[in-house]
């Protein structure tokens, strides 16, 4: 049937901030759903907390709302807005969440809204696990046994029942969050306990063990006439026990026969009608015994997910697109396939390669946490690769990570005897390095059928990372490499890199190894992924490499210009580099044509209709060469810009540079001055600006004498790192010297996973206490610099800028010191040689404005700048990197006229950023909560932004976008280090004015009471309970009785109280504030809450009212 | 465990008739093998596939790039042995992993001399036969590559032999592939040992053993016959004043060559028996009604095709494997053209196009409006394949049990004649 004629405008929800277990799969959904919605006439109001998402960009939606994602804000607008249609099924579990939770509180019938895609009913028959297992039996399918419990009681009664191990799974949880496998009691007692908490229905389902089982998923669409496909098989490399998003995994299925096949797809089919998901994607995963075949359903996600981003980008069948077409009316006959463009989109899609999915961890990142995989998810981001192989497939997976210790490798000797026995152990526990332990044990000698038992992959992957040895070992033996032995190894998934290492050709060799496959023709060619197994002809250029015959890269014109991407996800670089990709590439559009390549399936950057050719390859120098090399025989090629997606691409600038490709923009020289301590030290001087003390060090004698000149604290890190990685405050030469140690070690792997830098300096800086840090996001073409914002830190200097909420434009920055910034900037900009964007972090103390750090690529905070300014920095990036001037953009309405975002007028809005943490995704190994103490290494996954017309206002929504916002009434525990003592009193006794009660240890109580503040004194946690059971202050926090907790970290030792209640409050999810100008911030946030519910505005709207400001007063050409 | 580097594979060829070569390595026997070449994309289900006696005389590309991971089993052949003439995959399974696996393909190959080749660009020439059409081509290996000083023989030598084997336009090929003796299948499942719901003779011209089986588990008594059976030899079998009718199996081979089948089914149609006909089948039907058949470019073959039931207008995705199809009146219910051509007052009446394939518009089902006959191109038994035309089935046993013909709805009638259809 035709689309329905009764709805004429629908609310979109998205998903809000990146967090573990919702990634920008969902930006990728929302944006493919809000085109499809926008092209069939409709009107689309979004509502996403998220400033970095594609999705949120003003031209996606008719009215884009960028404000917290909660029943009240939703209702506001949906007050103002009167939508007739909610599509809550792309938004992930928190737009899922919402719409339940509108549903609940009777919004929906109040407004008479509609839910389209699925409704309510479905929804809880899919995510509530009682009713998903009658769903399941009536389908004749089965699940595993189980018991639904509410206390920790009922969950030691199910326990004599079920036995041990046993899996335990929270309801409406997302990525798994909260589930875990329980061994014992005590590790029982411990999951069950967080689950009942994670769970908004306080429920918790136990269930038997299937640990080890092969599992897969099936993603299947169901349209409004009942016809459903499924569009994708996906077969879990990892058994059952390690979550789906944590697991290497590959599509289509790989070790079933058609039988087993068909038996979960009618089990699926049977699932999705039964559930009754109306017209829209569903994800069910199943559980294989693969001693008998007994199948179990494990369990569905009614909506679309993770899985079916990575579908899409698997099969090139749009799931979200096509959902959303089907939400509203369409049946999947009336629907083209985009990629025939001659067949319906009711088809199966078929697949004539391999594709392998490895997820990306951050461990690194806390190293306190439990780094073994279970049935929560823990990774951050993954990349996708496609071959004509499992064995090419995988190989290019694992190096498109782009971390050390993922990739298999030959080094050294064989594990044997008793390193064997000790692998073999090893790798029973899985983690992210399990993959490469199986390697090396089969490479020991181990057998496929001690591998197996030892970590139950399938014998068949097992054979298949052994024939990669094989071809390994055939590469090592070879007298000389010859076209077949190269032939072979590339075949199955050798890296030129791999390949140099076993020849032992040293530092050099990869390049040598390439001159060598080169001269001999040995090149990948490059397939198209077409959705039927090429039995009709594709109209989309989507392109893979593969060692085989034919390459199918069609010649053109037109010049072209090719946009590296940012790879998979991680903390430090993620969906924000992928917005100012996308953004290049729908400028540049206009007048060449655009290639992306990047190895991300959750990107809008790898949708195939996103840029004019898409290549789904690792970002490596190999990698990129041959893409590079195949473009450039299809036709003339621009150059090739590597600022827009982050530190990977722009790690091999000058490699490309050197290889002869035109780098675009900023050159790689420049970009070398930037990084390079003394070059950009002479920049600096030349300039006139100060900078903090600094030196570099190669050596820890070096190091101390350094740090000892420029006097502790001092801060340290690697050069060339993105997201503060390895970054510390220094206190001492004893913590110098464990660092040093640890990050000399970090710095040669690295160098040794990307070849660029090696034996890279520690960087030494002065630590700046109690500085004003400020980041500005800038554009340069050489003559003139046009300041795209400037933003003012919450917190002091010291925590990473990434974690550290902002506000913009500046309240607090004085118009005079603005003119400095933009001064200081454009000497940069010049001195360096920038040409596109520039990220500069400065510090103000004592009215000195210091240089903390320039970079000279577009940093995480472009989107959010974007957004808050109204003006596309990424677009007017990329048109100058191809050699446009900002005068022309500015002639052109790309820019304004005239001013910048340093010259934003008085009743611009205000937008507080809000980074997000996943401190709550982490355990150490005995089960504790992980610190939240904030430092310079960046460790959020995401952010929000709060806009309205004042700070206060702004930081209020910022802080319910980002954790649930601030308390209005109840407890704030206060425990404060002694430099904080004193600028804690004025804002402490303002929230008792504002009716808080204050809990405070001792000496904290002490300074307050002095001031005239009463505060109830509570027992540490190092004191332990008092004589009549007195709680401590852990106890209360774990108890739920406080509602917001205040804590300042003193700056060495006595830190584990301050851990304590750190973690408790994390686990119990209660706003925590752990610097004294959040604490300020977080006042002001609660006044603007009590004054009042929060007002809405779209991002059009604050445009039009800027525009009519301007218009009024002349300033708008 | 097989080690390919200290033992390679020996080499093998494949020649296409307009002249492609493409080299790679021996799979299954050596030799030489004939056919014609086609593509399957199927992403599972090879061992049914190469058991199908609809493959019989054809060289099969696996468009899959992984083929043999999960063995063989005694369970899942859809006949009993390989009928392909010759297989192409991209890379063969070195180990086995299945709880059902018996053994390996490549040990079957072996063992019923199927030549094939493995380590080639499947996907080049699934594009090829796409653009060209399907054509003969030819496997060498072993002895048949090398001359007797142990040389490779030129291609040109090889080419010619490919051009001069035979073509599938007007082969016969139902009788080779056909039972010799007649067989019964019984009720099985819940209805083992039951009195049977229906008794259906199914003229074997190829049949796959799960058609059987899918009827058996609907309580049908199934007496499969052999290609030359007679309509006399038929009718004794099918058991007066219960329910019963005729089955036509799938089968190779081109339709315009199957007369005496169509003389058959004419006289099982003329005697009113209910009829179901699947894939050659169809084309059977298709013909004794007096439509034509044509050979489709490259055919349908895979598991994935989109086929609307304008019955019920829902889309079912179905398991194909024809390069025939029937010519019949896509937009409108036309009159069987054989109905013109007979002097004998009887007719077969009014036709409709009942299943349509949507990526191309091929007819893929036949009812008849005013007899108890019906049947569908493609394959509902669907071994390998989804499920979803299991209906059909239970729409024989309906026309058996009522002996009335399918019962079209009148909506659905005038819809067809005016229903849009997919932009091509």
């Amino acid at each position: 049937m035709p689309r329905r004629t009764d709805i004429q405008s629908v609310l979109v929800i998205g998903s809000g901030p990146i967090v573990i277990g919702q990634a920008c799969e969902f930006d990728y959904s929302g944006t493919q759903a809000c085109r499809v919605l926008k092209e069939e006439g409709l009107r689309v109001v979004l509502v996403n907390s998220n400033p970095a998402t594609i999705m949120t960009d003003p031209e996606f939606a008719d009215a884009t709302y960028v404000e917290p994602i909660t029943t009240e804000v939703l209702e506001t607008i949906i007050a103002k807005e009167r939508p007739d249609a909610i599509l809550s099924t792309l938004g992930g579990q928190t737009a899922l969440n919402a719409a339940i939770a509108l549903d609940e509180a009777g919004v929906l019938e109040k407004y008479d809204v509609e839910l389209i895609g699925a409704n309510i009913p479905a929804i809880q028959k899919g995510e509530d696990r009682e009713r998903f297992k009658e769903v399941v039996a009536r389908c004749g399918g089965e699940s595993a046994r189980s018991h639904i419990i509410h206390t920790i009681d009922e969950a030691l009664v199910a326990a004599e029942d079920l036995g041990y191990p046993m899996v335990v799974r929270p309801s409406f949880t997302m990525g798994g969050l909260g589930s875990g496998i329980a061994y014992d009691e005590v590790d029982l007692r411990r999951i069950v306990g967080q689950g009942l908490h994670y769970s908004p229905t306080t429920e918790v389902l136990l269930e038997e063990s299937i640990l080890g089982w092969k599992e897969y998923e099936l993603e299947l669409v169901r349209d409004s006439a009942d016809n459903v496909v499924v569009i994708c098989s996906i077969e879990n490399v990892d058994a059952v026990g390690v979550h789906t998003g944590d697991s290497v995994t590959v599509a289509p299925a790989l070790t079933l026969t058609d039988r087993e096949y068909q038996k979960l797809r009618d089990i699926g089919i049977a699932v999705i009608r039964e559930v009754g998901v109306a017209a829209g994607g569903c994800n069910i995963q199943f559980a294989v015994d693969p001693a008998t075949g007994r199948v179990i359903v494990i369990e569905m996600n009614p909506r679309v997910s993770r899985s079916s981003a990575l579908a899409s980008k698997a099969t090139g069948f749009p799931i979200a697109k096509i959902a959303a077409k089907l939400a509203i009316g369409y049946t999947l006959d009336e629907i083209t396939n985009d990629i025939t463009q001659v067949t319906p989109a009711s088809f199966e899609p078929s697949i004539d390669y391999v594709v392998a999915k490895v997820p990306r961890f951050a461990f690194e990142k806390f190293p306190a946490a439990d780094d073994t995989l279970t049935t929560t998810m823990k990774s951050v981001g993954e990349a996708m690769a496609l071959g004509r192989n499992f064995t090419e497939a995988l190989g290019k997976a694992l190096r498109s990570i782009d971390k050390p210790g993922v990739q298999f490798h030959w080094d050294g000797e064989a594990p044997s005897g008793a390193e064997l026995d000790a692998l073999l152990e090893q790798i029973q526990r899985p983690t992210e390095f399990r993959l490469v332990g199986v390697q090396q044990a089969l490479r020991g000698g181990a057998t496929i059928e001690q591998v197996f038992e030892a970590t139950k992959i399938d014998p068949w992957f097992l054979d298949q990372i052994q024939l990669m040895n094989e071809k390994a070992a055939a590469i090592a033996a070879a007298p000389t490499l010859t076209e077949d032995v190269l032939r072979d190894a590339k075949r199955h998934g050798l890296s030129d890199r791999q390949i140099a290492s076993l020849r032992g050709m040293g530092s050099t060799g990869e390049a040598s190894v390439r001159e060598i496959r080169h001269a001999l023709g040995v090149r990948p060619v490059f397939k198209t992924v077409d959705t039927c197994a090429a039995e009709f002809a594709a109209t989309t250029p989507y392109h893979y490499s593969s060692y085989d015959q034919e390459t199918e890269v069609a010649p053109r014109e037109r010049e072209a210009v090719i946009i590296l991407g940012s790879g998979p996800n991680r903390i430090g670089q993620g969906i924000e580099f992928d917005y100012s990709c996308v953004h290049a590439t729908l400028t540049l559009a206009e007048k060449y044509e655009t290639v992306m390549v990047n190895c991300n399936p959750e990107t809008v950057s790898t949708d195939y209709d996103t840029s004019d050719r898409l290549y789904f390859e690792p970002l490596t120098f190999e990698d990129v060469l041959e893409v590079y090399h195949a473009e450039l025989a299809a036709g003339p090629v621009k150059g090739i810009i590597v600022q827009l997606g982050g530190q990977t691409p722009l790690s091999l600038a000058q490699r490309l540079a050197d290889a002869g490709l035109p780098v675009l923009g900023t050159t790689p020289e420049a970009i070398d001055a930037a990084e390079d301590r003394g070059l950009f030290g002479q920049v600096l001087v030349d300039a006139g600006l100060p900078a903090p003390a600094f030196g570099t060090a190669r050596t820890l004698a070096q190091a101390i004498e350094v740090a000892e000149n420029i006097g502790y604290p001092v801060l340290v890190r690697p050069s060339y790192v993105l997201g503060g990685r390895g970054m510390e405050i220094v206190y001492s030469r004893e913590q110098l010297t464990t660092y040093v140690h640890r990050a000399l070690e970090a710095a040669h792997a690295t160098a040794v996973a990307s070849g660029t830098m090696l034996a890279a300096p520690l960087l030494i800086d002065r630590f700046l206490d109690n500085g004003i840090e400020i980041d500005v996001d800038a554009l340069y073409d050489g003559e003139e610099l046009f300041l795209g914002g400037v933003m003012e830190h919450i917190e002091e200097a010291g925590i990473h800028s990434g974690d550290s909420s902002c506000v913009l434009p500046p309240v607090s920055l004085s118009e005079d010191l603005i003119e400095r910034i933009r001064r200081s900037t454009e000497a940069i900009a010049k001195g360096v040689g920038v040409r596109g964007l520039l990220n500069v972090q400065y510090a103000l103390v004592s009215d000195v404005l210091y240089v903390l750090e320039a970079n000279p690529r577009a940093s995480r905070t472009v989107p959010f700048v974007s957004k808050a300014t109204g003006v596309s920095l990424a677009k007017a990036a990329a048109r100058v990197m191809v050699g446009e001037s900002i005068a022309d953009l500015r002639r052109e309405g790309m820019l304004p006229a005239t001013g910048d975002g340093g010259s934003l007028d008085l009743h611009a809005p205000i937008a507080v950023k809000e980074a997000v943490l996943p401190f709550k995704r982490f355990r150490t190994t005995t089960g504790q909560a992980v610190d939240t103490v904030l430092g310079p290494e960046m460790r959020s996954t995401g952010e929000v932004m709060g806009f309205d017309a004042d700070f206060p206002r702004a930081f209020a929504k910022s802080a319910a976008a980002a954790f649930g916002g601030l308390p209005t009434s109840g407890k704030v525990f206060v425990s404060m280090a002694d430099r904080d003592k004193r600028a804690m009193v004025f804002p402490v006794k303002r929230l008792t004015e504002l009716g808080f009660e204050i809990l405070a240890t001792a000496g904290t109580a002490q300074v307050l009471r002095r001031s005239g503040i009463p505060a109830t004194i509570v027992r540490k946690h190092s004191e332990g309970r008092g004589p009549d059971g007195e709680p401590t202050i852990v106890d209360l926090i774990t108890e739920g009785a406080v509602d917001m907790v205040v804590n300042t970290p003193s700056g060495q030792g006595a830190r584990a109280d301050g851990y304590e209640i750190r973690a408790a409050t994390t686990a119990t999810d209660k706003p925590i504030v752990t610097t004294v100008d959040q604490l300020g911030a977080a006042v002001q946030g609660i006044e603007a809450i009590l004054s009042g519910p929060f007002a809405v505005g779209s991002l059009q709207e604050h445009t039009a009212a800027t525009h009519a400001r301007l218009d009024r007063e002349g300033l708008r050409v | 465990m097989t080690d390919p580097t200290i033992t390679p594979a020996a080499a093998a060829v494949l020649v296409l008739e307009d002249g492609t070569v493409v080299r790679g390595r021996a799979y299954g026997a050596t030799g030489t093998t004939f056919g014609e070449i086609v593509f399957n994309t199927g992403m599972s289900g090879y061992q049914e596939t190469f058991t199908d006696p609809s493959y019989h005389k054809q060289i099969v590309v696996m468009t899959a790039p992984h083929i043999g991971n999960t063995g063989v089993n005694d369970e899942d052949s859809e006949s009993g042995r390989i009928w392909v003439s010759g297989v192409v995959v991209r890379d063969a399974a070195r180990r086995v992993s299945n709880w059902r696996a018996d053994r390996s393909l490549d040990q079957d190959l072996v063992a019923q001399g199927i030549v094939g080749i493995s380590d080639v660009d499947t996907r080049f020439l699934t594009r090829r036969l796409r653009e060209a059409g399907v054509m003969r081509a030819g496997i060498f290996s072993g002895d048949a590559l090398t001359d007797g000083a142990g040389r490779e023989r030129p291609v040109g030598e090889l080419l010619a032999e490919v051009q001069a084997s035979p073509t599938m336009v007007g082969a016969n090929l139902a009788a080779e592939v056909s039972c010799t003796e007649p067989y019964t299948v019984e009720p099985m499942g819940d209805f083992a040992g039951k009195e049977p719901v229906a008794t259906v003779v199914a003229l074997d011209l190829g049949i796959k053993g799960m058609t059987n089986e899918r009827l058996a588990l609907r309580g049908v008594r199934v007496h499969v016959v052999p290609q030359w059976s007679t309509f006399e030899e038929i009718q004794a079998l099918l058991p007066a004043g219960e329910p019963h009718g005729v089955f036509f199996s799938n089968g190779p081979g081109d339709p315009a060559a199957a007369e005496h089948e169509v003389s058959l089914l004419r006289q099982v149609l003329d005697a009113g028996l209910p009829f179901f006909g699947i894939c050659f089948g169809n084309q059977l039907f298709g013909r004794a009604l007096g439509y034509g058949t044509y050979k489709l470019g490259y055919g349908h073959r895979g598991v994935n095709q989109p086929v609307m039931d304008r019955t019920t207008g829902k889309v079912e995705i179905t398991a194909h494997n024809h390069g025939f199809a029937v010519d019949a009146p896509l937009h409108a219910v036309s009159v069987a053209p054989h109905d013109a051509e007979r002097t004998d007052g009887t007719s077969y009446g009014r036709v409709a196009v009942t299943h349509v394939g949507l990526n191309d518009d091929t007819v893929e089902g036949l009812t008849a409006l005013d007899i108890p006959a019906f049947s569908v191109q493609y394959h509902p038994e669907a071994a390998a394949g989804p499920h979803d035309s299991d209906y059909l089935f239970d729409r024989f046993i309906e026309v058996m049990t009522t002996r009335r013909p399918v019962n079209v709805p009148d909506e659905a009638l005038s819809a067809l004649a005016t229903a849009p259809q997919q932009e091509s």
